[in-house]
């Protein structure tokens, strides 16, 4: 066991599967080089050179469909869009091309390709350096979202992610990238995609949460503690498939539900948690299923007052997890 | 595909081929415009709901496919490559079973709509709706060609509208830099379902913008196949070579509407239209070749025979297939078990 940063865990990764499996490459802006704008990939390009580690012009569709055609043709691209924020240009290559083709060629094609993504706010990133957009992806059939919370499930996800014969959208809260520490197996294990976490048990209520938001909702459940309140944290960790058995489990076993989100609220991943607890937990729930998640502007502002406005915190969701449980 | 023991003429000759190739190129003409009216034919009869035609394209893209390498080569093709798809491996079967979206329609098994050819087993990349979308999967596919040392050319086809999608220009600029080994073939045919090309291009060709990726831009008559031949010829050589990318605009003419639900004549005129007919390749490659004495009256009437026993047959195989069970529906989402 050694102790990490949550980069730390994610480069060592990338480096270990590129020696692992020569099929895999790693493209995106800047990721060689200068080993991209976080250092995620610093050091790839010194080890494995130009072939293998690509620094492509600012073209984020190309970014993703080129990595489809290289995937159909024998190799498994690790690609990176600098910023989460910047994948849009790329949607309709992710959505109607790396989602579908194994479903439209009837198993003729398959995409095996990671997309990697820092995303996430806190960071004064603003508007376009800030952005959650795992929503826009969990609701397409044919993608896989993950989003890791610790240096040990990045690795062991990553790993997963990388092996998986499907196109999978790997997210990272960039406020995590360093602040976050903690100890990585130095084995080669594997994290199994569409496996949550119990990662606080409890019993009073249930907190769903993922990425930045999962370290939130333990800071939060530790707080409430002293209060008498307890808190059972789920960290779903992969958002497609989502392990809807331990999800429930848990609120059955609590009867509350509190999803935490940092994407605004509408529409966002947590009302697909709220949907699926309300279908099949109905019966069990002592409250109404409840979400603490970011307000409805369009992106995260910049002035540090304005962003902590925005920001959801572990006070934030100790005020839900108190409600809740008083409910 | 070339049969080297065989007799070269002269025309043959001058574009490197022997007769049977351009007798083979001048079969696969025919049976792709045979198998496009028959789709028609099926359509106004009621037996399948959608038609999107390649009439008039099928010269560029049989001289156009003809110098890949089928197993090896790869083509991203689009919704009119009928020819291009049967020239690289498919079967008549396999293009009327895709019109009647059948449960063994190669293409798809019936999931896509007609026209959306694809074959893993033959390097054609599944087509989708979204244009040009392809062009960067058969970059990407040239990249992993490049990067694993296979000697693989990928070339991509598209018509001119499509060709001014963003897609093209990050594909393009990134294929250059690199000098991939991979081939862009814009079929002009003059339109963009109604709009003509006059307002979907600044430029009179699509082929000048090759200058601004630093690549060759080349233009050819597509009806004329042989012409086709030799420049795809020699893009392909060029690309695997290692000299880079090469940009080929094949002035085509669409002889039909854009689909089975487009009604041309209200944005063409009957003397456009009466003057395009003059540009199909398929009597005119049939002219050139029996000028030549290589499609002699024996031959020509060997191959009408062949041809139209290969499109009944597809016919019918296609009228005799089941539809998919809806139970499938749910497969093929994601990897199974056995990881594909």
């Amino acid at each position: 066991m050694t102790a990490r940063t949550f980069i730390d865990a994610i480069r060592e990764t990338l480096a270990g599967e590129m020696r692992r499996d020569p099929s895999i490459i790693v493209l995106g802006e800047d990721v060689g080089k200068k080993g991209g704008v976080f250092l995620a990939t610093d050091g790839l390009w010194a080890e494995f050179g130009d072939e293998r580690v690509i620094d492509t012009p600012l073209t984020e569709s190309m970014i993703v469909g080129a990595s489809i055609g290289a995937a159909i043709n024998g190799l498994r691209p690790v690609c990176e869009i600098q910023f989460a924020d910047f994948i849009f240009p790329a949607f309709n290559q992710i959505v109607s091309e790396a989602a579908r083709m194994r479903y439209r060629s009837n198993n003729g094609y398959s995409v095996p390709m990671v997309i990697r993504a820092p995303y996430g706010g806190g960071v004064h990133g603003a508007l376009y350096h800030s952005q959650s957009v795992e929503a826009f992806f969990t609701h397409v059939p044919g993608l896989k979202v993950v989003v890791p919370s610790t240096p040990h499930d990045a690795r062991g996800l990553l790993r997963s992610s990388i092996r998986d014969d499907d196109p999978v959208l790997f997210f990272e809260h960039k406020k995590m990238y360093r602040s976050v520490r903690g100890e990585v197996p130095d084995t080669d294990y594997t994290i199994p995609l569409g496996q949550a976490a119990v990662t606080h048990p409890g019993s009073q209520v249930t907190v769903i949460a993922y990425g930045l938001m999962a370290h939130y909702a333990l800071e939060a459940a530790d707080r409430v503690a002293d209060e008498g309140i307890s808190v059972e944290v789920v960290d779903v960790r992969t958002l497609r498939p989502l392990d809807r058995e331990t999800v429930l489990e848990s609120v059955r076993k609590t009867g509350k539900c509190l999803i935490v989100y940092e994407d605004n609220k509408f529409g966002g991943y947590g009302a697909e948690i709220a949907a699926i607890v309300a279908e099949e937990a109905f019966d069990y729930l002592d409250g109404p299923v409840t979400r603490i998640a970011g307000p409805e502007v369009p992106g995260v502002p910049y002035n540090h007052a304005l962003e902590d406005w925005f920001m959801v915190s572990p006070d934030k969701i100790a005020d839900g997890i108190r409600q809740l449980a008083a409910y | 595909m070339t049969d080297r023991t065989g007799k070269q003429g002269s025309l043959a000759a001058s574009v490197g081929l022997y007769d049977d190739d351009l007798v083979q190129m001048y079969r696969y003409v025919a049976l792709a415009r045979a198998l496009d009216e028959r789709m028609w034919i099926l359509n106004r009869a009621g037996r399948i709901p959608f038609v999107i035609s390649g009439q008039g394209h099928e010269g560029a893209q049989v001289g156009i496919t003809w110098p890949l390498e089928r197993h090896q080569d790869w083509i991203a093709p689009f919704y009119r490559s009928i020819a291009t798809c049967l020239t690289f491996g498919m079967e008549a079967r396999d293009i009327l079973t895709a019109q009647y979206a059948t449960a063994l329609d190669p293409s798809s098994g019936g999931r896509q709509m007609p026209g959306h050819y694809g074959s893993h087993e033959h390097n054609i990349v599944s087509v989708s709706s979204p244009v040009a979308t392809q062009l960067l999967h058969a970059v990407g596919i040239a990249l992993a060609a490049k990067i694993r040392g296979t000697g693989q050319v990928a070339l991509t086809t598209m018509g001119e509208g499509s060709s001014n999608q963003g897609d093209v220009h990050e594909g393009l600029n990134f294929a250059a830099i690199h000098k991939l080994p991979f081939v862009f073939v814009v079929e002009n045919n003059g339109y963009a379902i109604s709009v003509p090309a006059a307002r979907q291009l600044a430029v009179a060709d699509v082929a000048d913008r090759a200058a601004g990726y630093g690549i060759p831009g080349v233009i050819v008559d597509g009806s004329d196949v042989l012409a086709c031949y030799a420049a795809s010829r020699e893009a392909i050589e060029r690309a695997r070579s290692g000299d880079g990318p090469t940009l080929i605009e094949a002035k085509v003419t669409r002889l039909t509407a854009h689909s089975s639900d487009d009604q041309q004549t209200k944005y063409r005129s009957a003397e456009e239209l009466a003057a395009e007919r003059e540009r199909d390749p398929l009597p005119l490659f049939r002219s050139q070749l029996e000028e030549a004495g290589v499609l002699t009256e024996e031959i020509a009437t060997r191959l009408a025979a062949e041809i139209k026993l290969a499109v009944d047959d597809a016919t019918d195989v296609a009228e005799a297939q089941v539809d998919p069970d809806p139970a499938t529906a749910m497969r093929f989402v994601y990897a199974e078990d056995d990881g594909r």
